[in-house]
This record gives structure tokens, C-alpha cells and sequence, in this order.
């Protein structure tokens, strides 16, 4: 059974139809990034899977169970999905290490000493144990960003979801994340990554997912997506992507 | 006249810096008149007689002034409480999805935000005669308290819905993605913040807060029971001076003046988080 299965998903915001039928899923294991102009709808695909946006057509399935469902446990559902967002969204009112321990205590109902320990560990994993008692405020952009990471991995998810992880920061900080990003798929971890870092996608995807136009053009392995793309769509995208000086020829 | 020759024409007058300066010079010459005719009229005597007299301040000291200053604070900070946790439990009901909440906070918030706080206080000093069998407890701060948070919540609850609403909205999904539910996240992410925000204006209202209950008198408490208000026109009554009523101001801004440079440093201290 696919961790991520999604049916037939529809998403309009008033008149702007985002996502036109999405049939996508993602296995156990795999990491798939989301490529796509902006405007494509990559975003919002990824906030659908957590319910962060309720589609008004089509199914997600989450280990089977229909999120969707009006009477479905979204909360313990959102439980297993890790969600890292471009802005961080880090809790500024709370240290580091209350960042990560204040859904584990009010929601794993973990004792505070156990969640304490968890929150080290992945603070330790993401490379920022020295900054535990430390306000959001006091970060780089690159270090809340892991803490953000640090943050939803201290829920033990199942599957993590990376909206744009390295869009709000500087050049030369997005290293540090994508590092942390490289550890975590290698260390088997499911993701599903909205990006515009090509160099990534090809080096750390199983799978890459191009969209346009809220729907999906074509996916496949990177080599094939990115590096022998089938579609005129991918091939103008990737195009503009990997080389931004080059010109369209003017027909 | 050419276009140019027109600008130059205008160059030949005062420059903005003069024209500011002698601006500046009419403002300070006003100023100096009004000194000067107020210094020469005035009955500066009478004036010292009838507001400044030393010993009616030294009296008011001896005969309760004290006890008046602390009775402000009490009923000030009681009310504060009342006002803090209704207007909290206002500002979401007037968030809320159930809409009946909606209109029933927002019913009570224009029903006492417009209303003068004097009309509110004159029902609470008439209820005893209309129930006569009602008590309110703590006698008389549960009805000073009551009276003052009664309308302080209705204010409260306007700052601290805006202090909600301006809470970013990544705030909450960060929250529920996490899996925490709606109440949680309200109580553990988005009201902490929202404090933060709303501090400077919360102890505005506290400053605003403090000047009402001076409207306790309307209830016709015992002596007592009199804050600085009702002590200050007491004593300047039985006197027939206005010394004490004066000293009883000055009071009042030993309060606020701290409260004011309060507001002042959170506002300050909130300008550099961002």
C-alpha cells in the first residue's frame, strides 16, 4: 500500500482553478520532489496532502485512510506528516527546545523529560544542539529552517512534506538545509519536496514530479525528467531553470 | 515671463529654511504673550490659597489619603482581571465558527463600548433596590469590580481580537500540522503571541482603567471604602478648599505616569522584535 495516495484532486481558490485532477502517490521510503513554474499548483498539491487546504474534489488516502473523510481523525493524521514551510514558521514566543517539544507534550501526551530527550536528539541531527535554549529571533534564516526540520522530525513522522524549504533564504545558507535534507532521505526517510533546487531534485530524488497548470505533465526518474525530459512544457521550463540568461527565440 | 524667469523670481524670496525659522519665531513669541498676560493676571495668591494650601495637604495625608491610593489600586486591578479574562473569552467568542457567539460578543461590545461607564455604575448602585434580595459578594469590591470589568471587557475584548487576528496565519498551520487541535493551538501558540502584541494597548486601557474607577462614588460607598476620588471631594467638601481634591489628582499620576512610560517601553521593545 502507497503511504500517499491521491485520487482525482480538484482545488479551486474562487474562480482560479489550482489543481485540475491529480492522480499521484508516493511509496514507502521514496523521496519525490515537485517541480513546476510558480503558479502550478506544486504548492498547494502539498498542502492538500496534510489538509492545510481541503480540496473540493478527489481523495487523499494516507496508509489507507481516507483524510478526506469529514469524520476522519485529521489531527491524528496530520500526527504522522512533518511539514516544513518556505517561511519556517517557527513558535518566536518559544525557545528552541520548546519549539520541539510543545506537540509532543500537548499532543503525544509525552512526558516533558522523554520529549526533552527526543528534541536533542533531532536538534543533534540537524546540527544545532549547541543553540537549544535560543530564540527563533536569534537565528539565521538557515538554522530556524533546521530547527523547523528538527521540529516536525521530533513527531516521529512517517512521511515529511517540504514546502519550498530553501526559497526564503539567503544563497548562501540553503546549503546547510539541503545537507540536512541529504541526511535525512538517506537515512530512508519518506519526503515529498517542493523545490526549484534542480541540482537537488537529480541528485536526492527517486522520483520527479513536473507540474504546470495544476496538473502533472510527467514524472519519472530524475535522469529522465531533468536530465531527457519528453514534454515541450518540461523541456521550456527546465530551460528557463537552468539557465536563466537564455532568451526564448521571438517566433 | 518665461517659465524659468518665474522660478527664479520665487528663488528670490525667503528659502524654506528661513521661512521655517521665522515660523518657528511666531510660535515662540505667542507663547511668551500668553506667559506674560497670564503671570500679570492672574490672582496667584488665591490661586495657591484655594488649590496648594500646605496643610490641607499634610491633612489629607493623616486623615486617609493613603488608604484611598491603595483602594484605587485594588479596585483598578481587580476590575483589570475581570476585564483581561471577559474580554479574552469575548474576543473569541467573536472568532468563533458558531455564529450565534459571533453576535452575541459582538451584541455585548457595542452594547458597553458605547455606553458611558457613569450609566453602568448608576444601574449597580440601583439593582440593590430593584433585587432586593441580590448579593454580590466581597462587599463592595465584587461590585466595583463588576461594574468597572463589565465595560473593561468590552474594549479588551477589541484589542485582543485585532492582537488574534494579527497573529500570521503560518502560526496556526504550523500548529495543526504539527497535529495539535484547533483549542491547543489557540492556547498553547496563538493567544501567547497575541498577548505579546496587545500589551501596549492592554495597559492603556489599564491607564483609562484606573481614571474610571473614579466613578465608584456613584454607587455611594461608605467612607471606607473611598478611593482617590471620592476622598479627594469628601475632605475638599467638608473643607471648603480644593487642596485635597488637587493632592488627590497628583496621586493618580503617580499611577498612570509609570503606566504611560510602561507603554512607552513595551512599544519600544515590540518596534525592535520586528
Amino acid at each position: 500500500m502507497a503511504l500517499v495516495e491521491i485520487q482525482n484532486l480538484h482545488k479551486s481558490f474562487g474562480s482560479n482553478h489550482v489543481l485540475r485532477g491529480i492522480d499521484f502517490t508516493v511509496e514507502e521510503g521514496e523521496v519525490v520532489c515537485v517541480i513546476g513554474p510558480s503558479g502550478s499548483g506544486k504548492s498547494t498539491l502539498l498542502r492538500c496532502v496534510n489538509l492545510l487546504e481541503v480540496p473540493q474534489q478527489g481523495q487523499v488516502f494516507v496508509r489507507g485512510e481516507d483524510i478526506t473523510d469529514r469524520d476522519c481523525h485529521l489531527d491524528a493524521a496530520r500526527q504522522q506528516i512533518g511539514m516544513v514551510f518556505q517561511q519556517f514558521n517557527l513558535f518566536p514566543h518559544l525557545s528552541v527546545l520548546d519549539n520541539c517539544t510543545v506537540a509532543q507534550t500537548t499532543v503525544l501526551k509525552r512526558s516533558k523529560a522523554a520529549a526533552e530527550q527526543i528534541a536533542r536528539d533531532t536538534l543533534d541531527r540537524v546540527g544545532l544542539s549547541d543553540k537549544v535554549s535560543a530564540y527563533p529571533m536569534q537565528l539565521s534564516g538557515g538554522q530556524q529552517q533546521r530547527v523547523a526540520i528538527a521540529r516536525a522530525l521530533s513527531m516521529d513522522p512517517a512521511l515529511m512534506l517540504f514546502d519550498e524549504p530553501t526559497s526564503a533564504l539567503d544563497p548562501e545558507l540553503v546549503g546547510d538545509v539541503l545537507t540536512v535534507m541529504r541526511k535525512l532521505a538517506l537515512d530512508g526517510m519518506t519526503m515529498l519536496v517542493v523545490t526549484h533546487e534542480m541540482a537537488f531534485a537529480r541528485e536526492v530524488a527517486d522520483r520527479v514530479v513536473f507540474m504546470d497548470a495544476g496538473v502533472i505533465v510527467e514524472q519519472g526518474p530524475p535522469a529522465e525528467v531533468i536530465g531527457n525530459p519528453k514534454e515541450e512544457r518540461t523541456r521550456t521550463f527546465l530551460r528557463r531553470v537552468l539557465d536563466p540568461t537564455h532568451v526564448e527565440p521571438t517566433p | 515671463m518665461t517659465v524659468s524667469d518665474a522660478v527664479v523670481e520665487k528663488r528670490r524670496g525667503l528659502s524654506p529654511r528661513q521661512r521655517a525659522q521665522r515660523s518657528r519665531g511666531i510660535q515662540y513669541a505667542v507663547l511668551i504673550v500668553i506667559v506674560v498676560v497670564a503671570a500679570f493676571t492672574a490672582n496667584w495668591s488665591q490661586i495657591a490659597e484655594v488649590f496648594f494650601k500646605p496643610e490641607f495637604v499634610k491633612s489629607a495625608f493623616t486623615s486617609g489619603l493613603p488608604g484611598a491610593f491603595l483602594k484605587t489600586i485594588e479596585y483598578t486591578a481587580g476590575a483589570f482581571v475581570i476585564g483581561l479574562l471577559g474580554g479574552t473569552l469575548l474576543a473569541l467568542m467573536r472568532l468563533s465558527p458558531v455564529a450565534p457567539y459571533r453576535w452575541l460578543a459582538t451584541a455585548y461590545i457595542e452594547f458597553f463600548r458605547g455606553l458611558p461607564a457613569i450609566v453602568v455604575f448608576v444601574a449597580f448602585s440601583l439593582l440593590p433596590l430593584a433585587f432586593a434580595d441580590l448579593v454580590i459578594p466581597l462587599d463592595p469590591y465584587g461590585t466595583v469590580w463588576l461594574a468597572l470589568g463589565i465595560v473593561a471587557a468590552a474594549y479588551m475584548a477589541e484589542v485582543i481580537r485585532a492582537g488574534i487576528q494579527a497573529v500570521p496565519k503560518g502560526q496556526i498551520e504550523a500548529a495543526r500540522s504539527l497535529g495539535m487541535p484547533a483549542g491547543v493551538a489557540t492556547r498553547k501558540i496563538v493567544l501567547p503571541q497575541a498577548f505579546r502584541i496587545v500589551l501596549p494597548p492592554l495597559a492603556n486601557d489599564l491607564i483609562l482603567l484606573v481614571k474610571d474607577s473614579s466613578l465608584v462614588f456613584i454607587i455611594g460607598t461608605s467612607a471606607a471604602a473611598y478611593e482617590l476620588t471620592g476622598f479627594g471631594r469628601d475632605l475638599a467638601n467638608t473643607e471648603s478648599n480644593l487642596t485635597p481634591l488637587v493632592t488627590a489628582g497628583f496621586c493618580y499620576l503617580i499611577i498612570t505616569l509609570p503606566l504611560g512610560l510602561l507603554v512607552r517601553w513595551l512599544e519600544a521593545k515590540a518596534a525592535r522584535a520586528h
